[in-house]
């Protein structure tokens, strides 16, 4: 076990470091010159040409890719914070350290600075939904699947299907009409600042409820469906002519079998609520992450969507490695 | 009062296209410590009726009619709180198909412990002892290992064991055994029957035997009933059973086996036509009649047929029994094949190695006979003998590593498929045992016929194409219409000949049948035989018949090779093979043969465990280890000699020749009296 595991790690950083190569030469490569970028739309052409110059633009692709590796791992200087190009950026940790992801253009500040702080509310959101999204389509899938074809089993289906269907901004907008409009019992908007005279745990109400319920829906229908298939499985009907109370058979015998599929589709739904929710963080006004990755790649922060690129990737493969280990466990035929 | 009685029981299932009665009328009564065996064809309702014994119909089953009486008390419409009680304490069940009916998520151990767990006051401890001993008493070796395992971590043979033990930790007065040894080697069948039979006498359990296969029912039951479309078709005492079957679908059945003496040119097989009826199908009188060759019209087909006695305790249920005659024997219809044709296929020095990182798995070592021109090879062994692997070999699909294996002169040893051109392909076919697997589901059947004639060249443009798959379709014995069908409107006897015509389009020289009958019913498996026959016959086809059916490949084989661990046993005609002198695992794979006749006195060897992994094999005899006739250190050190018994028959063993002739012969008399086959009128004592 513990080779399989330190095999998985060295995997996922090879992965990775493959990855950030490809995620550099995508932005390096997107139309619009880098120091143009960087310099905005108003800079003088002189400018630009300078700061092309300083930065060596005219590099291969490899020694460019070299060089910005150097940098994120604090072995060379960001040519940014040069004052000699007289950008005025200043990051306080230095121009020289370990995991300096540059400094950003749209917010003028260091990427680090911006980041961490988004990735942080991101994950507060998603850890939130997370929360809600498994308890509810497990218990909702494992009594719909139970008894496949029951009366509850079609409730349990059809609802699913409609909160599936229903788009997250629709849903987003109806909660906030019901809620916000018509009760006042919520805030229509969570920027997370709690001088609006609304607490943050009021403000994550809405965007927890319409992300849990688009999402477990769709979940609920994975954990239904495998755990119908279980129920049909000859050891079931073992255990039932066993002579095991239901519940036993259910929890004991069934459950796990039926976990193995819909753990892995569990897991992916991480790296939806870390990257993907853009629209339920417009619809809130949610400084979260998704948000600031779509604002850095309109605007052509190339270091932020670099960074965020790379967190997002960190995230994938670290919940795919989690998913494996799982997966093992879950099964032990999986385990030769 | 029986153990278990259950009185003109009728069983419905609800489907989206109307009522279906799975079971109608069915009435039995199991005393004390009796073993019951129920037969028929598959979709008779043998295992529905074990099922309704148990409570277990699924949704859209129910009893409409009748009572299961048991120890007195009426389990139909019991609920789920009250079947518990029955369940799994009073009544348990062992399955076909152990692998499914493991939980693969849970360990053996956990599995079993839960059944003592379930009675109250047990401890943990004492559950574990109760099933460290049933372990023992089921012979599974080293209980505690086999406890921490998970199920696919024991052999197939092993699982059937912990369902065993399974069910009988439950110390049940009634055991109901849902086909348990079908799938497995013939060998490890023998034993799991042994074994039911040891703890027959040990529990004093009842048993509820169902099997399509007659020859296990006879192995294992006092009292046994026929099953037809869900109604008791005959029932009597095995003996009797089987020495005056009455009614014509039980003789049908006894009549579509080989008989053990007989082969392809003394006595035919006779398959029963057409199929089991569909549960909708509407019905008056006799179920069977569409099939029935005595049938009469406005005799069999007005009103319902009661079951009445045939003899004091010989039940029928058919209204002309008692004028029927017995069956006649029917001229053998195979002519004998060319006894010197030109030899077609020689494997000289044939192996096949795969490197298992540092070990060697040797799948076939130096593998030398050969196959000529019009007759029937059969290869025999236990599953992992190396037979498949040889199998694929010659068609092209694995390379041999050494030796070489010569078709028509070429050595096809290592020319994979893609490197041999089509008339090649064409000439080397295949039949494969599981004929669902290799239709394409959503393709017409008629669709691989075409294809496999225009890529062989053997017809051209759209009119000749067509003609020659209505000629294949005739050849197969199956209405032309049928190519238009999807595989899943096909019974599998169906999807088996469309597989042959496919085969046989390119006509090919060499045919390779891979264990093509083991999965369809008796009956079908007959009809299925014989066609094989008749066409390899008239297009002196080579055959390469793979199988563990020894019965089925005394009748049909003109030559046969024993296999075990890759290596080749012995070798040489078929009649020679199935007397002495034998090679000791052909004796004992002889032994293992479930017959008929449940009186036919055998001497009879048991292999103990199962055929171990054929990585880095030890250098001496392949089959030392589990040799019930070893004769010593050298059997382990130095690789047997070739004996030659004379006209071509080969055996690779230490014994002496006149030692292995002084073996009795397994069948004793049994073989000359040609068991169960409707041969003589002599063994039938019913005309009156």
């Amino acid at each position: 076990m513990l080779k399989y595991l330190l095999r998985r790690v060295l995997e996922l950083v090879l992965t990775l470091v493959l990855s950030s190569f490809v995620v550099f030469m995508l932005t390096e490569f997107s139309p619009g010159n880098v120091a143009r970028k960087t310099l905005g739309p108003f800079a003088l052409q002189e400018q630009v040409d300078v700061l092309y110059e300083k930065l060596h633009l005219n590099d291969p692709l490899l020694v460019r890719y070299v060089r910005w590796v150097g940098v994120l791992t604090g072995l060379e200087a960001d040519p940014l914070q040069d004052p000699a190009l007289d950008l005025d950026f200043h990051d306080p940790r230095g121009n020289r350290y370990f995991g300096n992801f540059g400094y950003s253009t749209l917010y003028k500040a260091p990427v680090n600075d911006v980041l961490w702080n988004r990735l942080g509310n991101t994950a507060l959101l998603a850890g939130l939904a997370f929360a809600v999204i498994v308890p509810l389509s497990l218990v909702l899938g494992i009594l719909a699947g139970m008894r496949a074809g029951s009366a509850l089993d079609r409730l349990v289906s059809t609802a699913s299907v409609v909160m599936t269907s229903v788009p997250e901004f629709a849903l987003g907008v109806m909660l906030v009409a019901v809620f916000v409009v018509s009760l006042h019992w919520l805030p229509g908007t969570s920027t997370l600042d709690p001088s609006g005279g609304w607490p943050v745990a009021a403000q994550l109400v809405l965007p927890v409820a319409t992300l849990a319920i688009y999402d477990a829906g769709y979940v609920a229908r994975m954990v239904r469906s495998s755990m119908a298939e279980v129920m049909t499985r000859p050891y079931i009907r073992t255990a039932v002519l066993k002579g095991l109370p239901r519940r036993q058979v259910i929890l004991r015998h069934a459950f796990r079998n039926a976990m193995i599929a819909p753990f892995t589709v569990m897991l992916l739904q991480i790296n939806w609520l870390i990257g993907g929710v853009v629209v339920t963080e417009l619809v809130f006004a949610y400084p979260g992450f998704g948000r600031m990755l779509l604002d850095a790649a309109l605007f052509g922060d190339i270091s932020l969507i670099e960074a965020a690129t790379l967190i997002a990737l960190l995230v994938a493969t670290t919940t795919q490695l989690l998913s494996d280990i799982g997966y093992r466990f879950l099964d032990p035929q999986s385990r030769r | 009062m029986p153990l278990l009685s259950i009185e003109n029981l009728s069983v419905e299932y609800r489907t989206s296209a109307g009522r279906s009665v799975v079971i109608s009328d069915f009435s039995l009564a199991i005393e004390q410590g009796e073993s019951f065996g129920l037969v028929g064809e598959s979709g008779c309702g043998k295992s529905t009726l074990l099922m309704a014994i148990m409570g277990y119909l699924g949704r859209n089953g129910a009893v409409t009619r009748g009572r299961i009486l048991f120890e007195g008390r009426d389990l139909v419409g019991l609920s789920d709180a009250e079947l518990r009680q029955v369940r799994g304490s009073r009544i348990a069940v062992v399955y076909q198909e152990p692998s499914a009916a493991l939980n693969p998520s849970l360990t053996i151990g956990r599995q079993l412990m839960e059944v003592p767990l379930l009675r109250a006051g047990t401890t943990v401890a004492d559950a574990r002892a109760q099933v460290v001993r049933m372990l023992g008493d089921v012979h599974l070796p080293h209980p505690d290992s086999v406890m921490r395992r998970y199920p696919h971590q024991v052999s197939g043979g092993q699982k059937q064991r912990v369902v065993l033990a399974m069910a009988l930790l439950a110390n049940p007065a009634l055991l109901l055994l849902d086909e348990p040894t079908t799938g497995l080697d013939v060998t490890v069948a023998a034993t799991v029957l042994d074994l039911v039979n040891e703890l027959r006498q040990k529990y004093r359990t009842a048993l509820v035997y169902v099997s399509h296969n007659l020859g296990v029912i006879a192995q294992v039951c006092d009292q046994i009933g026929v099953m037809y479309a869900g109604e008791m078709v005959e029932s009597a005492p095995a003996a009797s059973l089987f020495a005056s079957p009455r009614h014509p679908y039980t003789r049908g059945l006894i009549a579509s086996l080989p008989a053990l003496g007989a082969d392809k040119h003394s006595a035919p097989l006779i398959p029963i036509p057409g199929s089991v009826p569909s549960p909708m199908a509407a019905r008056r009188g006799c179920a069977f009649a569409p099939r029935c060759v005595d049938a009469r019209a406005g005799q069999c087909d007005i009103g319902a047929i009661a079951i009445r006695p045939a003899a004091p305790d010989h039940l029928v249920r058919c209204v002309r029994f008692a004028e029927l005659a017995p069956p006649v024997a029917s001229d053998a219809f195979v002519a004998d094949a060319q006894q010197d044709g030109e030899v077609v296929l020689e494997a000289d020095q044939l192996s096949r190695v795969f490197k298992v990182g540092r070990l060697r798995l040797v799948a076939n070592d130096a593998l030398n006979f050969e196959a000529r021109r019009g007759r029937v090879l059969a290869i025999v062994g236990e599953s992992g003998s190396g037979k498949s692997t040889f199998a694929r070999i010659l068609a092209g699909l694995d390379a041999a590593t050494s030796g070489s294996l010569r078709f028509r002169g070429a050595d096809v040893a290592t020319q994979p498929v893609r490197r041999r051109n089509a008339a090649q392909v064409a000439a080397i076919q295949m039949v494969f045992q599981n004929p669902d697997g290799t239709l394409n589901p959503s393709h017409r059947v008629g669709r691989p016929l075409a294809r496999a004639l225009r890529r062989f060249g053997v017809a051209r443009g759209r009119r000749a194409i067509d003609a020659r798959v209505r000629a294949l379709l005739e050849m197969v014995r199956l209405h032309p219409a049928v190519q238009h069908s999807l595989p899943r409107q096909l019974s599998g006897g169906q999807k088996q000949r469309i597989a042959i015509a496919r085969a046989f389009a390119g006509n090919p020289e060499l045919l390779i049948a891979d264990e093509p009958v083991s999965s369809l019913d008796v009956s079908v498996q007959a009809a299925v035989v014989n066609l094989l026959l008749g066409i390899q016959a008239s297009h002196g086809t080579t055959m390469l018949f793979i199988s563990h059916d020894l019965v089925l490949v005394r009748y049909l084989a003109d030559e046969v090779v024993v296999m075990y661990l890759g290596r080749v046993m012995e070798c040489g005609p078929v009649q020679a093979l199935f007397s002495p002198p034998y090679h000791p695992y052909t004796e004992a794979l002889l032994s293992a043969v479930p017959l008929l006749d449940p009186s036919a006195g055998r001497a009879r060897i048991r292999l103990e465990g199962e055929i171990p992994s054929p990585l880095n094999p030890p250098p001496g005899c392949r089959f030392a280890g589990r040799c019930p006739r070893k004769v010593g250190a050298v059997c382990d050190t130095v690789p047997p000699p070739a004996r030659e018994a004379g006209d071509g028959h080969l055996i690779f063993c230490h014994i002496s020749l006149d030692e292995l002739r002084r073996v009795p012969p397994v069948f004793g008399d049994a073989a000359a009296a040609v068991v169960g086959a409707p041969t003589t009128a002599s063994s039938r004592t019913d005309t009156h």
